[in-house]
C-alpha cells in the first residue's frame, strides 16, 4: 500500500487549502473564545463576576423581590425570578460568549464573557 | 390489433448506471449505519463511487448515480422528502457542479483526492446554506461551520484516497 503515492502534487495544495480555511473558520465563527466569566448584573451595575470553573450560587435583590442565579462549569443559569413573564428563566443555561439572560422587571441580568468581547451590535 | 406493450430498451450505459447506482446506494446504508457525534457528520462513502464514476465515464454517468442513490437511498432508510433528503439533494447538486469544474483542472497535478476533498466541501457548503435558509433560520447554524468543515477536510482526504487506489487497478470488464 502507498497511499501517499496516490497524492499529486496538487492534492498537498488543496489538502492544505482546506486545512487552511477550516482552521481560520474556528475563530471566525468561534469568535470570544469559551466562555470563562458570569458577569451578574444588578440595576445595571456589576454586582459579581464569576469565574465558570467554580459552582457556585447567588441571591441577587431587585425591587420584585430575590433572583436566584446558578452557575456552574462552564455555564450559568437564572434558577427563579419574581418577574411575571419568567423569560430570564425559561432561557436556560447560558453556555456561549456574549449570551445574556436579562430579568428586566426585577433588574438582574446575566451575561456570559469570554477572553474577547463580543458585540451584539456595532453602528457608525 | 395495436401493439399495446411499450417496449423498454435497456442499453448497457442504463445497465451500467444501475450497477454502479446500487453500489452507491449500498455505502449509503452502511454510512447510515455509523453512528455519528453530530447530525450530518458522515464519512460519505458513496462518494467513493461517484469520483470512481466520474473518473471512469464521466460527468454525466456521475450525476445519473449520484442522483439515483440520492433517490434510492432515501426510500431505503425512509427520509424521502423529509428535510434530510433536501439536505442530502442539495449537498449532492453543489458537489456535483463543482466536480464538474474541478474535472478540468490538469489531471497531472490534480487527482482524485482534490475532488474528493473540492466536493466534500461543496456538500456541507450547500448544505449548511439550505439549512440556514431553510430549516433554522439562524445565524448559530454556523457555530457548525469549524467542525462540518474538519469533517469535510478528514472525510473527504479518506474518500479520496480510496477512491485514487480503487482507479490505480485496472478498470474491471464489463458486467454481463
Amino acid at each position: 500500500m502507498h497511499w501517499l503515492a496516490l497524492i499529486r502534487p496538487g492534492d498537498w495544495l488543496v489538502i492544505l487549502g482546506a486545512a487552511l480555511l477550516a482552521g481560520a473558520s474556528v475563530p471566525v465563527f468561534w469568535q470570544g473564545g469559551m466562555a470563562d466569566r458570569a458577569i451578574i448584573r444588578q440595576e445595571g451595575k456589576i454586582f459579581a463576576e464569576v469565574d465558570l470553573r467554580s459552582k457556585r450560587q447567588f441571591e441577587v435583590a431587585g425591587p420584585l423581590g430575590t433572583t436566584l442565579i446558578a452557575v456552574e462549569a462552564g455555564r450559568a443559569r437564572i434558577v427563579s425570578d419574581p418577574s411575571p413573564r419568567q423569560y430570564c428563566v425559561r432561557q436556560g443555561w447560558l453556555m456561549r460568549p456574549g449570551e445574556i439572560a436579562i430579568c428586566a422587571p426585577n433588574r438582574v441580568s446575566v451575561q456570559i464573557a469570554g477572553r474577547t468581547k463580543v458585540y451584539d451590535s456595532i453602528s457608525y | 390489433m395495436t401493439q399495446s406493450v411499450t417496449e423498454l430498451s435497456v442499453t448497457a450505459e442504463d445497465r451500467r448506471v444501475a450497477w454502479l447506482a446500487t453500489a452507491a446506494v449500498a455505502l449509503s446504508l452502511v454510512d447510515a449505519a455509523i453512528p455519528s457525534p453530530l447530525p450530518g457528520v458522515k464519512p460519505g462513502l458513496a462518494n467513493i463511487v461517484t469520483l470512481v464514476v466520474l473518473a471512469r465515464y464521466g460527468w454525466g454517468t456521475a450525476v445519473w448515480v449520484s442522483g439515483l442513490r440520492v433517490l434510492a437511498g432515501s426510500l431505503l432508510l425512509g427520509y424521502f422528502l423529509a428535510p434530510g433528503f433536501f439536505l442530502s439533494l442539495t449537498g449532492t447538486t453543489l458537489s456535483l457542479l463543482t466536480l464538474g469544474l474541478a474535472r478540468h483542472l490538469p489531471q497531472r497535478w490534480f487527482g482524485p483526492v482534490s475532488l474528493s476533498i473540492l466536493a466534500a466541501f461543496a456538500h456541507i457548503g450547500g448544505q449548511l446554506l439550505l439549512a440556514r435558509v431553510w430549516l433554522i433560520p439562524h445565524d448559530g447554524v454556523f457555530l457548525l461551520i469549524p467542525v462540518f468543515a474538519g469533517a469535510a477536510l478528514v472525510f473527504g482526504t479518506i474518500n479520496g484516497l480510496i477512491a485514487a487506489k480503487l482507479l490505480a487497478e485496472p478498470a474491471p470488464p464489463e458486467t454481463p
